[in-house]
């Protein structure tokens, strides 16, 4: 039976309560990290975030977030980034010029080109690739005018098309970061969630 | 590639789903957060929660309505109705909306479109424009539930609405709205040819004829009310049928 208490980091701007549902729905019981050590002790966080990119990092270096965040996930240990989350993985966002972020991975998000619909609002199908775990291919609910060109080294992708193909998603073993939003995902969505939040927190024995 | 987005919108009052206010009178149509999630079941993208209530006092149960409505759906939750103020929309986004949309607060004070986008993203803003025909060619924007004629066109206000940080228009033509007589293609097509934000078309929907000629004018998604509520049809008969038409769907 997996821990039912989840961490939900709050990156400053509103709107954590679909988030909060969506955990809910699955049996966990999710609550709003209030330290550092949370980020630390939960065997699940998760990194939401709507919003400006320089925002949200702002208030992660406030609140004292940034190096637990990167201790978990060093750790490999449980994770779940949704959309804006996905994005302060990278080192930048043409968002925010200037300004870092958690750099779990190499490179940055840039806006879609001006030829498709910006924000990309609604339902996109997502192909994933074999050798993902808790990724299968279905359609995703996406609100975000930024994405990830490239698939990250070392992670497994998923694939969506807007105008081009961009990164939907990415896992490496209990980590799991999406552009969309599983929580407005519907079935599939949950689904989704479940599977993740069954990932053991085995990084915390290390 | 992203599909077309069918979304039924409940109209509440008084927290409780209300029908036929044009032609029929009050009606109740049952609770919320049930007529919410049998959507979700039938396929709908993201489901609108629009309050009609006609006094600040009947507004006091939304809040509290659209937390129950969260918690029952796991798509997309626009709401809208009677938002005046960042302090509002904030209180509806808490209680679980993923959009808030603004009408005539905004058509009176356009910086509050800026103010909600720095606050809480273009993501969650969201310009609810009603417009009227004003000539051939024009519109100008609506308020008050229609009852007040604004004299501002209608392609400016999406425009400047849209550079102020709206990331999305739903637009409904006052003309059309209640008469099943087919969404304002040409209204939609103008609003098409100013803004790059998507558009959530409104007002008129009967048939599946009606749903193509929007999409096919630039809307990128399509809102109906009655068509669904009368239980004429479902969400997955819809989408069936647009696929039929080439439509992209998610099925």
């Amino acid at each position: 039976m997996p821990d039912p208490a989840v961490i939900v980091v709050s990156t400053g701007s509103a709107n954590l309560a679909s988030v909060f549902a969506g955990l809910e729905r699955c049996g966990a019981v999710p609550r709003l990290c209030e330290t550092p050590d949370d980020i630390l002790s939960a065997a699940h966080v998760v990194l939401p975030g709507v919003g400006a990119f320089g925002a949200a990092m702002a208030r992660l270096r406030e609140a004292g977030f940034v190096e637990p965040l990167r201790e978990r996930y060093a750790a490999g240990r449980p994770t779940l980034a949704v959309c804006l989350g996905l994005q302060l993985l990278g080192e930048t966002s043409e968002e925010s010029p200037g300004i870092s972020g958690l750099g779990i991975i190499a490179g940055g998000v840039e806006r879609f080109p001006d030829t498709v619909r910006v924000p990309q609002f609604g339902w996109n199908m997502v192909t994933a690739a074999a050798e993902c775990r808790l990724l299968a291919s279905g359609y995703a609910y996406f609100a975000n005018s930024y994405r990830l060109a490239v698939p990250p080294e070392g992670w497994h992708a998923a694939i969506a098309v807007h105008g081009d193909p961009f990164v939907a998603a990415f896992e490496r073993g209990g980590q799991l970061a999406c552009q969309f939003h599983p929580e407005l995902s519907g079935p599939w969505g949950q689904a989704l969630l479940t599977r993740w939040l069954a990932a053991p927190d085995g990084g915390a024995a290390c | 590639m992203l599909t077309v987005r069918i979304i039924p919108c409940l109209d509440v009052r008084n927290g409780r789903v209300v029908k036929g206010i044009k032609f029929q009178g009050l009606r109740d149509a049952g609770d919320p957060a049930e007529r919410a999630a049998a959507y979700e079941s039938q396929g709908a993208d993201e489901v609108v929660v629009l309050d009609v209530s006609a006094t600040p006092e009947e507004r006091g149960t939304q809040v509290e309505t659209v937390r129950q409505v969260r918690a029952a759906l796991s798509v997309p939750l626009t709401v809208g109705g009677g938002v005046r103020s960042v302090a509002n929309a904030g209180a509806l986004l808490d209680a679980g909306a993923d959009k808030v949309g603004v009408n005539t607060a905004a058509v009176n004070n356009p910086g509050l479109i800026t103010e909600l986008a720095e606050r809480f993203g273009r993501q969650c803003t969201i310009l609810a424009m009603d417009a009227a025909a004003a000539g051939p060619g024009k519109w100008e924007v609506v308020t008050l539930s229609g009852t007040n004629r604004t004299g501002r066109d209608a392609v400016d206000w999406a425009r400047e609405a849209a550079d102020r940080g709206a990331g999305e228009i739903l637009l409904t033509s006052w003309d059309r709205d209640g008469t099943r007589s087919g969404y304002d293609c040409e209204l939609i097509a103008a609003i098409r040819a100013a803004v790059s934000v998507p558009i959530i078309a409104s007002g008129g929907a009967a048939t599946i004829e009606h749903l193509v000629d929007a999409l096919h004018a630039g809307a990128d998604a399509v809102l109906a009310a009655s068509i669904f509520h009368y239980g004429e049809t479902t969400v997955a008969d819809v989408k069936r049928d647009l696929r039929g038409h080439g439509v992209e769907v998610r099925l």
